[in-house]
């Protein structure tokens, strides 16, 4: 019903307007065409200059209140080194124009008042003049040099050719409906290979190629955490998609590219302000001094609570509008702090999963570190021992042997690395090393097998350096079994090397 | 008998030089024979102007209705628009706790997507340049009617089409294209990538290709009653500059839609034939795409090769307009005929050379983007020269006030304003 009235109030309203129209028209009718049309012309060349002015005091009024909405003023100055290059030419742009717009409003409008129609006078002839018309032509071919050698010059700095030498932090922005993934390189400081058939949603979101080296150590950062870049570092975004277009836009930054699937593109700057530095900045002008929260009086305020944002800037599907991300900048220390504390994407979900090209192939330094660590510890805690509760049996649980034969596998060689550089360390230790089986087959076999695979480990370590003398072999056979033989975990726990500590 | 006549007139002109209206028969009813030929499916340029304002308008009048929801949306974002649920049904979605309704986003982009295509292509181009030059070429130039009157009638038809298939896709159960009206893909490519680029894109191209038809049939026929059909003493140079800048405009349409029309058939073939000229090395709906080595940058390309040129295809007919009425009511002559003609042909020209400009920020190599920088500040100067020309114009004039008038200073102004604002946007950002 109300519908109904608010559509019967347009059209009355639609035809007052018409009839008031047709009213006008008839009163100019009666009195005569021409003297209408003189006043009308008064009446419309005092509204143009009364136009004129409001219009140029309202702009140049506006442009004064929103001016900490304008680049390179007050509050939004650039966050990023090139972002003040980029302002300047704006401001540069915005003198030259403003002196054209406002002088060409006035002319037109105050030609229009001044020459509008009396009936006393005729127009004048003037339809040519070289001499003005060339000045029209070259002033403003000049100023657009200007403008343009200025343009090109700020343009070519923002895109600067990076070489080897240059020091940059190269990260990567992946942009997917309705999210952006960000890659950081490890400790290598490169990124690592990634290609758009890999993708696994559940496992590998990125593609990534875990072959190549350079991706094990890179850390993956979805969802929403906040995206760290170092203070005055030169940042280099390497920006890609998945499927469909999106542009990474850091608007404090002045940095915006499209991340296109196929194409990967990139953008160069070095963040100047911390986000810590950029709210002080904010700090000190009455717009950012109230609360954030407009429920909560008593809240922090808008300057505390700024972050810089990413957002998405190329139309990309539905939810285009909520690829939001914060950013954060911080020192350099505090960055390395933070990435160093990052485990890489590579160690916490593909390591020893099927998906892991090196599993059973390859060990990783720190993985090395870590088992040499725990035999350390194992050896010292009875070294130490005050108490003679540790046990003199250390099992050494990374030495395998291939089925029914003595001969070490591959990966076994890393535990035997880690025990040879601990009988350096501990020069006075002696050692047993003792061969254990199940319960399969016949014991006099078990115990020659594990007769012979103790002394291949006795001669593997030798052959790495270690005094023979030190060292003694023993097979058990499968009379010391460490768990039960019934289950076929139990016998894997069963077939094991140990050393047993001889003397210390 | 009526051809007899005709062929005396024909003789009567070459004589004389002017058809001397004495005969009643002159005024194109020669088409003319019944209602549904006169009205309808008419081959005479004023009535095809008349449709063309008509559908232009109609469709000037649903662009702005879906500019007026989805700024309300965008301007009152805490608002709730549950009142206008019996319109739009499921698009405005509801809060079950607030009750507040807003618009669904996949909803608002496909009314900023048709609300761009709609006002670009239907009412600037055709609702423009379709009833003006209909309208005012023979007029002015002494023609009694196009070339081809018939193509002049397909060409209104083919835009006829065009919108219904556009209206049509309004309604789909997935809604109209929502991926903007540039249309990139892969978005616009790929059906999984957005509901709107199912149906709603493949009518959303089907429209666009008949209304690309449209311009071409329309353009060649412009081009071609300008060039031969001038009356005897009409030469180039003494032509109206609305006619300049309506010839201009038609041959900016005849060389740049075609690429447009390009760039369709490849999306189209994209879509539905399995080539990968815009696509490469995607990853959807949870699937790897068998599709590499194309470029998403290749299709903008094409588009902005018409996209820019289509700027000035929707401005210089209002110069043209602007100059003559302007002219007319100041009691002048047009300051500087020959350089306002030299600055439609050049902007016409630079707008060929110019497209990348759209481009800066989109992966295309920085290095490239330098020569468009400078064409596109080389615009300012031609568009400078028709401003301070236009401003002679009045200065000096016996003014007549009037509503034309006052919409030609509004004109300017606006058009300094605009023009200023290029300035910043085609300078390197």
């Amino acid at each position: 019903m109300t519908y109904l009235i608010a559509f019967a109030i347009i059209f009355l309203l639609a035809v007052i307007v018409i009839q008031i129209g047709k009213l006008t028209e008839l009163a100019a009718r009666i009195r005569g065409e021409e003297a209408v049309e003189r006043s009308s012309t008064n009446t419309q060349g005092i509204a143009l200059v009364v136009f004129m002015i409001v219009f140029l005091v309202g702009c140049i009024w506006s442009a004064y209140y929103y001016k900490n909405q304008m680049l390179g003023y007050g509050p939004l100055t650039s966050a990023s080194a090139h972002g003040f290059e980029l302002d300047s030419l704006f401001n540069i742009t915005l003198f030259f124009t403003g002196i054209v717009f406002v002088l060409t409003h006035i002319l037109l409008f105050w030609y229009a008042y001044k020459y509008r129609q009396s009936s006393g006078r005729k127009a004048i002839f003037f339809a040519h003049d070289t001499k003005l018309e060339m000045i029209w032509t070259v002033v403003p071919a000049i100023v657009m040099t200007y403008l343009v050698a200025n343009g090109l010059i700020t343009w070519n700095n923002i895109f600067p050719t990076l070489t080897e030498e240059d020091q940059y932090l190269e990260i990567e922005a992946t942009g997917q409906q309705f999210a952006w993934d960000i890659r950081y390189p490890g400790a290598d400081g490169k990124l690592g290979n990634k290609d758009f058939r890999l993708i696994d949603p559940a496992n590998n979101s990125l593609g990534i190629d875990w072959t190549d080296d350079y991706s094990l150590d890179d850390v993956v950062l979805g969802g929403t955490d906040k995206i760290l870049i170092p203070k005055d570092s030169l940042v280099k975004v390497r920006i890609t998609s998945k499927d469909v277009l999106h542009n990474f836009y850091l608007p404090h930054f002045r940095v915006k590219m499209d991340a296109v699937p196929g194409i990967p593109t990139s953008f160069i700057f070095t963040p100047v302000k911390t986000t810590q530095e950029f709210r002080e900045q904010l700090r000190v002008y009455p717009e950012w001094q109230v609360p954030a929260d407009p429920e909560d009086p008593t809240g922090p305020q808008r300057w505390e609570t700024f972050e810089y944002e990413l957002a998405c800037a190329e139309l990309c599907g539905k939810g285009h509008y909520s690829m939001r991300r914060v950013v954060e900048v911080v020192t350099r220390e505090e960055f390395d702090t933070w990435l160093a504390g990052q485990k890489s994407f590579y160690a916490t979900n593909i390591r020893n999963t099927d998906k892991d090209p090196n599993k059973d192939k390859k060990l990783f330094d720190y993985e090395i570190k870590a088992r040499s660590r725990e035999l350390k510890s194992d050896i010292s805690g009875f070294l130490t021992d005050t108490t003679g509760t540790a046990s003199r049996n250390i099992q050494l649980k990374h030495v395998f042997f291939e089925t029914g034969s003595n001969k070490l596998s591959e990966m076994s060689k890393y535990e035997l690395e880690n025990l040879s550089k601990l009988l350096k360390e501990y020069p006075s230790l002696k050692i047993e090393l003792g061969g254990h089986t199940d319960n399969v087959g016949d014991s006099a076999v078990n115990l020659d097998l594990s007769n012979k695979r103790a002394s291949s480990v006795l001669t593997y370590l030798v052959g790495l350096g270690a005094d023979a003398s030190r060292l003694t072999s023993r097979g058990y056979g499968q009379e010391q079994p460490v768990e039960t033989n019934e289950t076929p975990e139990g016998r894997e726990q069963n077939r094991r090397t140990e050393l047993r500590i001889i003397s210390k | 008998m009526a051809n007899v006549i005709i062929q005396e007139e024909d003789v009567l002109i070459r004589e004389q030089g002017y058809d001397d209206h004495f005969h009643a028969h002159h005024h194109g009813d020669k088409y003319q024979t019944n209602f549904i030929f006169h009205y309808i499916f008419s081959m005479d340029h004023k009535i095809i102007a008349r449709q063309f304002l008509i559908t232009g308008m109609i469709w000037a009048i649903i662009g702005a209705a879906m500019s007026v929801v989805f700024r309300m949306q965008l301007g009152f974002p805490e608002e709730s628009l549950t009142w206008i649920k019996p319109f739009l049904g499921k698009w405005i979605v509801v809060d079950a706790a607030t009750g507040i309704g807003k618009l669904a986003p996949d909803f608002y982009y496909a009314l900023v997507t048709m609300h761009g295509t709609i006002l670009v292509f239907f009412v600037l181009t055709a609702g423009l340049s379709g009833t003006f030059s209909n309208l005012l070429i023979p007029f002015q130039i002494g023609a009694r009617d196009m070339a081809s009157p018939f193509m002049n009638m397909l060409s209104y038809w083919f835009f006829f089409l065009a919108g219904i298939v556009m209206f049509y896709s309004l309604f789909l159960s997935t809604g109209p294209f929502s991926g903007g009206w540039v249309a990139y893909p892969p978005l616009s490519a790929l059906p999984q990538a957005s509901s709107g680029s199912g149906t709603g894109m493949t009518l959303w191209l089907v429209s666009l290709t008949l209304f690309v038809v449209s311009v071409l049939l329309g353009g060649i026929n412009y081009i071609t009653t300008v060039l031969n059909l001038r009356t005897k003493g009409m030469s180039l140079w003494r032509m109206p500059l609305t006619i300049w800048a309506f010839f201009v405009t038609a041959i900016l349409g005849l060389l740049s839609f075609p690429v447009l029309a390009s760039g369709f058939f490849m999306l189209i073939f994209d879509r539905s034939l399995g080539t990968s000229f815009f696509l490469s090395d995607i990853f959807i709906a949870g699937q790897a795409l068998d599709r590499v080595g194309g470029s998403p940058i290749l299709y903008q390309h094409l588009f902005w090769f018409l996209g820019h040129p289509e700027v000035y295809i929707i401005i210089l007919p209002a110069m043209g307009i602007v100059s003559e009425v302007m002219a007319v009511h100041a009691r002048k002559p047009i300051f500087g005929y020959r350089a306002m003609v030299y600055s439609i042909l050049a902007i016409g020209f630079l707008s060929f050379i110019v497209w990348a400009h759209h481009m800066f920020m989109s992966g295309v190599n920085p290095f490239i983007s330098n020569f468009f920088v400078v064409f596109t500040l080389i615009i300012a100067v031609p568009s400078a020269v028709k401003v301070f020309n236009w401003i002679t114009t009045l200065y000096g004039g016996n003014i007549r006030l009037n509503t034309p008038m006052l919409f030609c200073i509004g004109f300017v102004s606006m058009f300094i304003s605009g023009g200023l604002t290029g300035i910043f946007l085609g300078n390197s950002d």
